[in-house]
């Protein structure tokens, strides 16, 4: 089977967020970055399929600066057999169809069986451009799954939808699939694969030679949204801070009483 | 302006975020018309034109067909925005629509400000404002960020649309959420875990705040992925929704999934020792604290008291 993985490099949610010159995105500098979320259980779920099926093989493709080409080494020594690296440092200010665009242009003809993404990205979550690869090159495609099976040809894979009911959807392959959290459990890379990744191929292609189309949608403005919540935030000694909360909760709830 | 709203129907009921795409309408002051794959005994109370097709011959999920029904009533309309809720439903149809019509896409619309849609960014830390370059626009909208102000009412005049697009996949039924475990909606006091907690045995520490303060505890989708708590203490949309008189989030950053679970509780405690952390939007106070030297602090001074 030959299995295609794109993955995308955020930066850690819980980092201290600073605008750009512009005011158009944030401020790339001065963060720590990491595999997007939901695209280590698509990582997890290819290796996992490849070790199920005979014969089979996984590209991970990523698009962004020379920075990526850690995070992908990650997804090598996970278990992907090959590396693909989209060289773009304007990336991000490329919309979800222009960034579909490039990855279907780079599995037109390549005749992939599967591929697998995140069902969104933690910085944009647009949670379109699975979707939108599948369209492109007219294949079938399930999203947000939850569970995922493989059988002679047949995938079934569960969809998480509201109030934690699923669906259980089939189809064949070739097909597409974005993976939700806790669709499975992403393994840690061992020390003997970190090495073993180092050998693997890890192509480079400028973004130039994929990119054919333009987006439709720009980023107006990005900003910090006003503190609406009216909270208090409390700061300083553990001693000093629950006797304050001990406080507040006996004058504020009946919790205490 | 005009507005194509697509309704959502499942397990035989017309689903509430229908009303939130009218209330949209409304808020943008644009003329609409619907579009839904349900049936004539789940109509919404709405006073306007609905397409209507069979959710009993076409299936209440089936992207591929869903999407034919939907562009062939959009080339009718010619509306200027289709408005999707940002559901499981909504966001894996409307990108087969967006790029149908080679229609800019935006997804998770918080609000709209002179016609300029707005969505969250990085865990709602940021927001963005985005232009469309697209004369037609398709949005998805963030589940409760659009409310009616009224009481929905009103009789649709309903059109019947047919297809006969193949399907690509096939959808075989529903497997309920797990019965049985705890009823969170029914406690007074959740304390909550976050991945804050670290490891599953500090799950104990806020079992143990939980019992001192006479309540419950709960737990956000990454400590339940991780199968440190059982699916039924999960707060969220894709778990319980709560309201309870106290709820203490412990190590909770506040994804929205999260929020929407647990933001009509009475009173909100945040212990984070990221003091930026979105739970900070919804929580009465915030303690930037690490959580495994607070919690167990407070529960020694509580069951002193």
């Amino acid at each position: 089977m030959k299995i295609l993985v794109c993955i995308k490099q955020v930066p850690d949610m819980e980092s201290k967020f600073k605008l750009n010159g512009e005011g158009t995105w944030y401020d790339n500098s001065d963060l720590a970055w990491r595999m997007n979320e939901y695209d280590e259980y698509a990582v997890e779920q290819a290796v996992q399929l490849k070790e199920q099926v005979a014969d089979s093989d996984v590209t991970v493709l990523s698009i962004g600066p020379d920075r990526v080409k850690e995070m992908m080494k990650k997804a090598l020594a996970m278990g992907c057999d090959r590396g693909v690296h989209i060289v773009d440092d304007d990336f991000f200010k490329k919309d979800p169809y222009e960034i579909a665009s490039i990855i279907a242009e780079f599995g037109k003809g390549k005749e992939f069986d599967l591929i697998f993404t995140g069902m969104q990205s933690q910085d944009r979550g647009s949670g379109q451009v699975g979707v939108l690869v599948a369209e492109m090159l007219g294949l079938p495609s399930i999203t947000t799954i939850v569970d995922f099976a493989f059988d002679a040809g047949q995938i079934t894979a569960k969809r998480e939808l509201e109030g934690g009911i699923k669906a259980i959807i089939k189809t064949t392959v070739p097909a597409l699939v974005t993976c939700q959290l806790g669709l499975n459990t992403p393994r840690y890379p061992t020390l003997p694969n970190i090495m073993k990744a180092k050998k693997k191929e890890l192509l480079s292609i400028p973004v130039s030679e994929l990119l054919k189309v333009e987006g439709k949608q720009e980023t107006a403005k990005m900003y910090f949204p006003e503190k609406k919540g009216g909270g208090l935030i409390l700061e300083g000694e553990v001693g000093d801070l629950t006797d304050q909360l001990i406080k507040m909760l006996k004058d504020k709830t009946a919790v205490l009483a | 302006m005009k507005t194509l709203l697509v309704a959502e129907y499942r397990n035989g009921k017309l689903l509430n975020s229908s009303y939130e795409l009218i209330a949209f309408a409304e808020k943008l002051g644009a003329e609409s018309a619907m579009f839904l794959v349900g049936t004539e005994s789940s109509l919404p109370a709405y006073n306007g034109t609905l397409y209507l097709a069979d959710a009993g011959k076409y299936g209440e999920f089936n992207p591929a067909v869903h999407k034919q029904l939907l562009l062939d009533v959009i080339a009718k309309e010619q509306p200027d925005m289709v408005v999707f809720a940002h559901s499981s439903y909504g966001w894996d149809l409307a990108p087969r629509i967006s790029l149908a019509l080679n229609a800019a896409h935006v997804s998770e619309v918080i609000d709209i400000v002179d016609g300029v849609p707005v969505t969250p960014a990085c865990n709602s830390k940021l927001r963005r404002d985005v232009k469309s370059k697209t004369a037609q626009m398709v949005l998805t909208l963030q589940g409760g960020a659009f409310g009616l102000e009224v009481e929905p009412s009103g009789t649709p005049s309903v059109v019947q649309v047919d297809t006969d697009a193949a399907a690509q996949v096939e959808f075989c039924g529903y497997e309920e959420a797990e019965a049985g475990g705890v009823d969170l909606s029914k406690a007074e006091v959740i304390v909550s875990a976050g991945r804050g907690i670290g490891k599953p045995e500090n799950l104990s520490i806020i079992e143990a705040l939980a019992k001192a303060l006479k309540g419950e505890y709960g737990a956000s989708r990454p400590v339940v992925d991780s199968e440190w708590a059982d699916h039924s203490r999960q707060v969220g949309t894709t778990g319980q929704t709560v309201s309870p008189k106290l709820y203490v989030a412990c190590g909770i950053s506040g994804a929205i999934q999260h929020l929407a679970g647990m933001k009509k509780s009475e009173f909100v405690v945040a212990i984070n020792t990221d003091k930026d952390a979105p739970i900070g939007e919804v929580a009465d106070v915030l303690i930037v604290a690490d959580l495994k030297e607070f919690v167990p602090a407070l529960t020694a001074k509580i069951q002193a008291l």
